[in-house]
């Protein structure tokens, strides 16, 4: 990320600048990190993200019991000194199952924002740079996309892709990439008249080399901020699939999954189905926030202004 | 207006055949020959060379997908291999529940977002300021399925005051269906009101700096006045759109509100129509779904252009 906190948006060879000047680089990156730091909310949220990222990393060492052992516990037993959070009908202990739930719902979230990222890039800088019948039909398709609510695109691409997590992925993915190529292909007709890109294509540099190397570059900057903005939109469409019964396949732990097999023991065990949901919340606040506070942060357009 | 109208009726209609090419692409791109799924294990040669036929999988993908379009135009969605029944029948039906649940919600949603967006911009940075827009951040946050299950475990199992589950005809039962109700509103009506109060207070806020507002302040207009009188009515305009554009949202958290509460609408439809493999059902609900939010977010435009002038030239 730091690569992009060079001088951006001046209208300067960019590489360049970075290379010559990095005392410039870690000088800007430090004004970032004040401006970030001095967002309360986008700091409460930093730590929610390491805190469940640490959750996902070190999941076999921080969980109490193996995740899908059944038995370990009384079936449905309030939670208590051995298990903090209960079991669950099989009598699995959910502190366990919502530490691993922390892999699904970051893997799945994270690599669907970066597939649909790159994808959706693509597609804008594609867009945006050579326009004309290109641009019209990709960003017609994208309209057509734009249409679908994610989670019910997410939910027709299951049907084709299949269960599975990397099916999953794929699917939560699709509802993505039209955001992502608005974005970018906005921007690309704005940096594609600077004088730089003009320059480059002068000197005879290739439509591809101009478009990856001087144009994208300059337009990473919005789609860094989209892509945080939207992980937790990826993480919610995740947990709406499996909620649904349409995500990774039991006895996998995953939160959705888990709010919905809990749903039926509402009456006996009403912790079975809102624990799981507590740390599904907790995330998406984290990162709401934290999403938020990078955009005040890191969006050029937002700094010129202020 | 005219004008304008035209080209957004245009672009709608682009849109539509965009949408009717990703349907019908998706359901071309699920795994498996639909000729083979209909005929079960036992089939001859020449049965299966006829339902090809007849279904017009020997043709061309473009004429397919023009036989195709020109049936969904009749009104036809093909027949539920499972239910027996035609598509268009059992979408139309359960169309209808989760078009009440949006409803509701939106009702719920206004009335919550309304007051505390207000209120927020009134007391801008102040207590009420944090706590209504706390509230929407959370209430934004919770995933729908979740909300609905705490207000189903505090509401009705803890409480006993409304119902859990299920759903009445409203024309039937008017009052049990306001009764049963209630919770799946509130649990997409806040999720709603979170999106919308945040909306509200910027953009009241924009308004209330705005040179005539400064004017009216200093003859001396009070803030109530100022907010009610002079700044309301130009800062719900664009508020307006963007809660008639928040139909494709709310129809994507009615698909999952409705399972927690057991109501028999899209979602509903959709899930079971997947794990069945029932993929002209997975087919219609969508298209049907989709076709409705781009329908109502021209119908949102056009009254947009109508409230304000300014944009009709453009």
């Amino acid at each position: 990320m730091t690569d992009h906190a060079g001088p951006e948006g001046l209208a300067l060879p960019a590489a360049a600048a970075t290379r010559a000047e990095p005392a410039g680089a870690a000088g800007e990156a430090l004004r970032w990190w004040r401006r970030f730091a001095r967002n309360r909310g986008a700091l409460f949220g930093l730590g929610v993200f390491l805190a469940v990222l640490v959750m996902a990393v070190f999941a076999p060492v921080l969980a109490p019991h193996d995740p899908v052992a059944q038995g370990v516990g009384k079936p449905l037993a309030g939670p208590s000194l051995s298990h903090w959070a209960g079991t669950d009908s099989f009598g699995r202990d959910i502190v366990s199952r919502i530490v691993y739930g922390a892999r699904i719902a970051l893997v799945v979230g994270i690599l669907a924002v970066l597939l649909a990222l790159v994808i959706g890039v693509t597609l804008g800088l594609v867009a945006g740079y050579y326009g004309g019948v290109v641009d019209a039909v990709i960003m017609r398709v994208m309209d057509g996309l734009f249409a679908f609510p994610i989670i019910i695109l997410a939910i027709g691409m299951m049907a084709i892709v299949g269960f599975g997590v990397g099916n999953l992925i794929v699917a939560v993915a699709v509802g993505f990439i039209a955001p992502f190529a608005r974005v970018t292909r906005g921007d690309v007709l704005a940096v594609k008249e600077e004088p730089y890109v003009e320059a480059a294509r002068l000197a005879g540099v290739g439509s591809l080399a101009v478009m990856f190397r001087h144009v994208l570059p300059n337009v990473m900057a919005p789609v860094i901020v989209q892509g945080a903005l939207r992980v937790s939109g990826a993480i919610i469409t995740e947990a709406g699939l499996s909620f649904l019964g349409l995500g990774p396949p039991p006895p996998t732990p995953v939160w959705g999954s888990m709010i919905a097999e809990g749903r039926n023991f509402i009456v006996m065990a009403p912790h079975v189905s809102t624990l799981p949901g507590i740390a599904l919340m907790v995330t998406i606040v984290g990162l709401n926030l934290l999403g938020d506070g990078l955009r005040d942060a890191l969006d050029p357009r937002l700094r010129r202004g202020a | 207006m005219l004008r304008f109208t035209l080209s957004r009726v245009g672009q709608t209609l682009a849109v539509l055949f965009t949408v009717s090419v990703i349907v019908f692409a998706m359901m071309r791109m699920i795994p498996g020959d639909p000729a083979l799924m209909l005929l079960g294990d036992d089939f001859t040669q020449e049965a299966y060379q006829r339902l090809r036929a007849k279904l017009g999988l020997d043709q061309g993908i473009v004429t397919q997908y023009v036989l195709w379009l020109r049936s969904v135009l009749e009104g036809d969605l093909g027949d539920s291999l499972l239910l027996h029944e035609r598509v268009s029948r059992l979408v139309l039906d359960a169309f209808v529940p989760t078009l009440w649940l949006v409803v509701a919600s939106l009702v719920v949603g206004v009335l919550i977002a309304v007051p505390s967006g207000i209120l927020a911009a009134m007391r801008k940075d102040g207590p009420w300021d944090w706590g209504s827009m706390g509230f929407a951040i959370l209430v934004y946050s919770m995933p729908s399925f979740w909300k609905g299950i705490v207000l189903i475990w505090v509401f009705s199992v803890w409480l006993g005051w409304f119902p859990a589950m299920g759903y009445v005809d409203p024309l039937a039962r008017p009052g049990e269906f306001l009764w049963r109700m209630v919770l799946p509103a509130i649990t997409l009506g806040t999720f709603f009101s979170g999106l919308v109060a945040r909306i509200i207070r910027s953009s009241l806020l924009e308004v209330l700096d705005q040179d005539y507002i400064k004017a009216a302040r200093a003859k001396g207009v009070r803030q109530g006045a100022l907010v009610y009188r002079h700044a309301l009515s130009n800062a719900l305009i664009p508020v307006v759109t963007v809660i008639g554009l928040q139909f494709g949202t709310l129809l994507g958290g009615a698909v999952l509100t409705e399972t927690v509460f057991s109501i028999p609408g899209l979602g509903r439809l959709t899930v079971n129509a997947i794990l069945s493999r029932d993929y002209s059902v997975v087919q219609g609900a969508i298209l049907v779904a989709v076709a409705s939010i781009v329908v109502v977010n021209l119908l949102v435009d056009l009254t947009y252009a109508f409230l304000n002038p300014k944009i009709r030239v453009t």
